[in-house]
């Protein structure tokens, strides 16, 4: 232990810890905006300064480990002066155009320069291209160089967390910026959309492209039906927006907002999350059959999960060669709108083109993915504007909702139904979970060996998670699977998933299933969630997920009445020819230079 | 293959693929093609299992490691103070009527780029020039002309 004093006050801490992290524990918050939970030390903004006793200069209190009789001042006049005058120069680079920007009362920028209460411009003006070249490229993410103060957060998370390394530092000094690849367009570079960068920018440099507007043109159009699809992890998350502490569920208060605003219909995209496990579980059986009996060397395992669109364009970049083995399997997203403007648009008797399809989503890599050409199996876009939980929140404010206070309301029907096996597609490893209460049911006739269906292993933070399952008493039409071992993986982030991928590549493995989603903590995590973002408030919305699932009646996908109905109506079988036309896709090898 | 995809092998052969192989790789590029293509960043990066962008951070901070096309001689005359109290400006001024280019510009033939560059350690000898890697102290307008000619009569 290293025994310091902080501000007069004796403390006691293990070796290593920095003085950012000693004094958090006597209550002395000192701002930061390098510096992030999820990241390596950067140590470059220099707004976490505080004088040392006997050093000549401040130090930056997120990259200084405590020393034993260290005596540190984190609120003396000499730091005060320093902190302003590092919030100052920051401002004089920095676009303040607040009252317009997408962050505006969520940047860490600007919460700071209130704190010190510094408005004008005390050092010159000296914001580069003020109101101009936002990098508006991508159908997911806009770049504004002249809100970037180069804390390099972005970079630190795209190459630490996703192993991507689309945005680097580039030349230095005065010049230095934060560039794609000789500073191409976002989206001519290697990016996957996944927006896990907006989560840490603490400006507005980076944030998602926003569909607001046209959503609610959509909404005020009398001759459209507008239709709104909800993510399972935006339930979780929604509240954290609209002042509801972090881990709530609001599931019932989302409907309740959603109708007051004005969407015809409030469907839900757990809905086609048991429907993609209905295919999905149909798909693995298959595949398995193919390879263990049929010997058809064509067919590729170990099938990987197709949901998240990031990690589905990571693949296309990086591993274009084993593309086969992805699930041919749309994302719940995407099944939703196919479904929506073929199927539900007879129900309802609205002509497709008069209805629009909106999605709430945690993701910001669900806009480019809705933009895909291969996304028009219903004769039109499937769906047609994508908004993140942010957004949402944006919407349910300017819509005058007070969210706290709203009564819990029900989806609509049909498209509405859902199991605790779909709303678990929110949270790693649920995907997995959902699959295996399915597919294991159908193959035995039993329930998964595992207490109240919960399948511990696939669960919780760890980077790689393995299962096995061994399969005992199957149905006589698939007793091929009597005695085999399920083997199944589960990665998150894509740093992670690179990890697997690398290994299933060299022969290393030997699984039959696996899963990845394209975010730290799968879609609760997601790129499109509330900001901030850290390993503390994923766990709670994991837990909320967890929770939502225990509090459904029905917790297996094909228990989903609904989902049973859409079969015998329309869709046939699983994998049926209706299935393969609306609900399964192809993928594009895509270059990784 | 390209020429330059084959001297990045070769440099890769000789250095290895390891991150810290990066910067020795890049300067053997200059050294050769006087500049980092887009081609030759990107065959680095595939190389090195880096991302592209990595490659042209790097590149892009060092200013000897250009990223946009330079003539065969580059000539970098020091802009920092005391070269500029010894008149660094007159010996940019004489270089570019000679050549008929402004600082930053190659000359039509591809034969010569001028430059600025940082101090270059001489300050007691100021103003000094740099031409490849070759160092010319206390120039004068006059020596900073025959310096030229002479790379000029040198058949390159």
């Amino acid at each position: 232990m290293v025994n310091l004093k902080i501000n007069n006050i004796a403390i006691s801490v293990e070796e290593g810890t920095t003085v950012l992290d000693a004094a958090k524990r006597l209550n002395f918050r000192i701002p930061t905006l390098c510096n992030h939970p999820d990241l390596s030390v950067a140590g470059n903004c220099r707004v976490c300064v505080v004088e040392i006793k006997g050093a000549r200069l401040l130090a930056a209190s997120c990259a200084t480990p405590v020393s034993e009789g260290m005596e540190v001042f984190t609120n003396s006049e000499k730091v005060r002066i320093a902190r302003k005058h590092v919030v100052e120069l920051l401002l004089s680079e920095h676009n303040s155009d607040c009252t317009k920007c997408f962050k505006n009362g969520h940047c860490e920028l600007q919460e700071l320069a209130s704190e010190y209460r510094i408005g004008d411009h005390v050092f010159l003006d000296l914001v580069k291209s003020k109101d101009k070249i936002q990098d508006i490229s991508s159908p997911s993410i806009v770049k504004d160089n002249s809100k970037c103060i180069r804390c390099q957060r972005c970079v630190r998370t795209c190459a630490e967390l996703q192993a991507v390394s689309a945005l680097a530092v580039v030349h230095k000094g005065n010049h230095q910026s934060i560039s794609t690849f000789l500073n191409k367009p976002m989206n001519d570079v290697v990016c996957t959309n996944c927006g896990q960068c907006i989560n840490r920018c603490p400006t507005g440099a980076l944030t998602e492209r926003n569909y607001i507007e046209e959503v609610w043109n959509a909404i005020y159009d009398p001759k459209k039906f507008v239709v709104v699809e909800t993510a399972p992890a935006t339930r979780v998350a929604l509240g954290e927006d609209l002042g509801i502490d972090v881990g709530s569920r609001v599931t019932g208060k989302m409907v309740s907002a959603l109708k007051k605003m004005g969407f015809n219909k409030v469907l839900d995209t757990d809905f086609t999350a048991d429907l993609t496990i209905m295919e999905e579980g149909t798909e693995l059986l298959t595949r398995l059959k193919k390879v263990i009996v049929d010997k058809d060397e064509t067919v590729k395992l170990p099938m990987m999960t197709s949901c998240s669109p990031g990690w589905i364009k990571f693949q296309e970049h990086m591993f274009p060669g084993m593309l086969d083995n992805l699930s041919t399997c749309k994302s719940p997203q995407q099944m939703f709108g196919a479904l929506a403007k073929t199927y539900y648009a007879d129900k309802v008797n609205i002509k497709a083109e008069n209805m629009v399809v909106v999605s709430i989503m945690p993701c910001t890599a669900k806009k480019f993915e809705c933009n895909r050409p291969e996304m028009r199996d219903s004769g039109f876009k499937d769906v047609d504007y994508v908004l993140t939980t942010r957004e949402l929140a944006m919407m349910v404010k300017q819509a005058g909702i007070d969210f706290d206070k709203l009564e819990d309301d029900h989806y609509d029907s049909i498209l509405g139904e859902s199991t605790g096996a779909a709303v678990i597609f929110g949270a790693t490893g649920g995907v997995m979970e959902a699959a295996l209460r399915t597919a294991y049911e159908l193959v035995t006739g039993h329930e998964v060996p595992f207490t109240n269906l919960n399948i511990k292993p696939v669960r919780g933070i760890e980077g790689v998670k393995e299962a096995s399952i061994k399969i005992k008493n199957t149905v006589p039409a698939w007793s091929f699977l009597e005695g085999v071992e399920l083997n199944v993986a589960v990665a998150h982030g894509l740093a992670n998933a690179k990890k697997l991928m690398e290994s299933i590549e060299k022969g290393e493995t030997n699984y039959h299933f696996i899963e990845i989603m394209g975010c730290p903590g799968g879609c609760i995590g997601g790129g499109g969630q509330p900001i901030p973002t850290s390993p503390e408030i994923r766990r709670k919305r994991t837990d909320a997920i967890y929770a939502e699932d225990m509090g459904m009646t029905l917790r297996k996908s094909h228990e989903n009445p609904e989902v049973t109905e859409v079969y015998k109506d329309y869709l046939g079988a699983p994998l049926g020819h209706k299935s393969h036309e609306l609900l399964h896709t192809h993928y594009k090898a895509r270059k990784r230079y | 293959m390209t020429n330059t995809e084959n001297l990045i092998l070769d440099l890769v052969e000789k250095h290895g693929r390891e991150r810290n192989s990066l910067m020795p790789i890049l300067q053997g590029v200059v050294s050769q093609e006087k500049f980092l293509s887009e081609e030759a960043m990107i065959a680095i990066a595939r190389e090195l299992d880096l991302s592209a962008a990595d490659v042209y951070g790097t590149a892009s901070f060092y200013t000897f490691l250009d990223t946009v096309p330079r003539g065969k001689n580059i000539i970098r005359v020091c802009k920092t103070i005391s070269c500029h109290m010894r008149n660094k400006d007159e010996i940019i001024g004489v270089l570019e009527d000679q050549l008929k280019i402004k600082v930053g510009e190659t000359t039509h033939d591809k034969r010569f780029t001028l430059l600025t560059a940082n101090c270059l350690g001489w300050c007691h000898k100021g103003p000094v020039m740099l031409v490849n890697d070759e160092v010319y102290p206390e120039v004068t307008p006059q020596k900073a002309i025959e310096i030229v000619e002479e790379f000029m009569k040198k058949n390159n």
